[in-house]
């Protein structure tokens, strides 16, 4: 057993607090939105500016110049507010964003990872992720535990070129939700019917209770 | 009092003169602010060895919008400043990467937040400043750094544009302007840095004075040229990615 993708991003929800901005990465961490808070309130900030951002827009309401950082046709929640790049990295690097959730291709113990170049490219993808990655007060990793051809993607060192050294706060892959620790991660939650075993069986470093 | 009107008759006579070797910002995140228009004049102007910056080179996705990658494919492009050169998805292939990969086009990975500083340093008379953005990474590698207040931060420089092509939601006669929603992204940033702005509008361009002075998002005085979007076909329009549902 273990958590789809909406699992993760349900577990990772119920580590934002009441009153947080929070910037989602693209791709997995979207489903972010999706997560029921009950009646904690966030607002969820886009590096484009969009800050306070809701639900998708409906099949036909959508609004062509309203995106999020994911190019998603969102919605605004009431007080929303729109800045320009300049202010919305003012934000970001001013140590507004209380989280950042982002997809990575490697998490590291020691609170590095990567997740702008894979291996033998010669372009990369970093967009805002380096400016989140070193600004925000905290960085959540949401990715799958190993690679396809089951390479796994938690490692005492990256191996793949750095977005930021030191960050990374918590983990969560199909498996459970872990911290690094240094030499370690440790291990937060585990997936239904996951043991620390499979965790151990699928990391290339310690893993500790 | 005379007033030198901004208004172009079209987008070819906005572009025109625009060198070989100039500098080119182009506003736009994803397809909000993209100025598609002039990007298509500029394609037809034909002036070669450009530097683009831009926050992508675009085209990962469908349809396909004139951006940053239909000039490399035309031969334009000697060098791309942006935050993405390479797809989002590993799925996706930008179609400036095999240009890149072959060496035909020189590339700066510049990460996003840096970039808008760096365009709005250019025009705000700061020659450099510290980030803490990249600093342990390879783009940091052979670069100064200082501790500041107990922080390592990475020098970043200014970077200034000969031309800024943009897209507005509406300009007054005196070429105030202001964005819809998402349009605004690298805008103001790119008005401050570039010596020549040229704008496409999206409404009709009003009488000076009717935007109010507190509404402008970027002043006029930054911006020398406007040419309004006529309707489509013969204007570019973004549109709303085609539904992945199947109609049964």
């Amino acid at each position: 057993m273990s958590w789809t993708r909406p699992q993760m991003a349900e577990r990772l929800g119920r580590e934002l607090q009441d009153g947080w901005i929070v910037n989602l990465g693209v791709g997995m961490p979207t489903l972010v939105c999706d997560v029921n808070l009950g009646d904690r309130e966030v607002t969820f900030h886009a590096e484009n500016g969009v800050i306070g951002f809701g639900p998708v827009a409906a099949p036909g309401q959508e609004d062509v110049n309203l995106v999020d950082a994911s190019r998603r046709h969102v919605t605004l929640n009431p007080g929303a507010a729109i800045v320009d790049h300049v202010d919305s990295f003012a934000l970001i690097r001013g140590g507004r964003i209380d989280v950042t959730v982002l997809g990575s291709y490697e998490a590291a113990a020691n609170g590095d990872f990567a997740n702008w170049r894979v291996k033998g490219a010669k372009g990369g993808v970093i967009g805002g992720a380096m400016d989140l990655a070193a600004c925000a007060k905290r960085v959540f990793l949401m990715l799958e535990h190993r690679m396809r051809d089951g390479t796994p993607r938690l490692l005492a060192r990256c191996t793949l070129p750095v977005t930021a050294r030191g960050v990374v706060t918590l983990v969560v892959t199909e498996l459970g939700l872990f911290a690094p620790t240094g030499e370690a991660f440790k291990v937060h939650d585990l997936a239904p019917g996951v043991t620390i075993d499979d965790v151990r069986a699928a990391t290339a470093c310690p893993v500790t209770e | 009092m005379a007033r030198r009107s901004k208004v172009f008759a079209d987008f070819d006579a906005a572009v025109a003169g625009i060198p070989d070797g100039a500098t080119i910002a182009f506003g736009g995140f994803a397809l909000p602010g993209m100025p598609l228009n002039l990007t298509a004049a500029l394609l037809r102007q034909g002036a070669r060895r450009l530097t683009c910056i831009g926050n992508t080179t675009g085209g990962a996705h469908k349809p396909r919008n004139p951006d940053i990658g239909m000039l490399v494919e035309n031969g334009q492009v000697a060098k791309v400043i942006c935050s993405f050169t390479a797809a989002p998805r590993a799925s996706d292939q930008l179609p400036f990467t095999p240009f890149y990969e072959r060496g035909e086009v020189e590339a700066e990975i510049v990460p996003q937040g840096t970039l808008a500083e760096r365009l709005r340093a250019a025009g705000a008379g700061i020659p450099a400043f510290y980030t803490p953005t990249a600093v342990g990474t390879e783009l940091a590698e052979g670069r100064e750094t200082r501790i500041i207040n107990g922080r390592e931060v990475l020098l970043e420089y200014a970077l200034h544009a000969d031309v800024a092509l943009l897209r507005a939601w509406r300009a007054d006669a005196a070429g105030n302007l202001r964005f819809r929603r998402a349009q605004r992204n690298f805008a103001p940033a790119m008005a401050l840095a570039a010596k020549l702005v040229i704008v496409e509008v999206e409404e009709p361009v009003l009488p000076a004075g009717a935007i109010d002075a507190d509404d402008v998002h970027v002043p006029g005085i930054l911006v020398h040229r406007l040419v309004v979007i006529p309707p489509a076909p013969d204007g570019l329009w973004p549109s709303l990615p085609a539904r992945k549902e199947a109609a049964s």
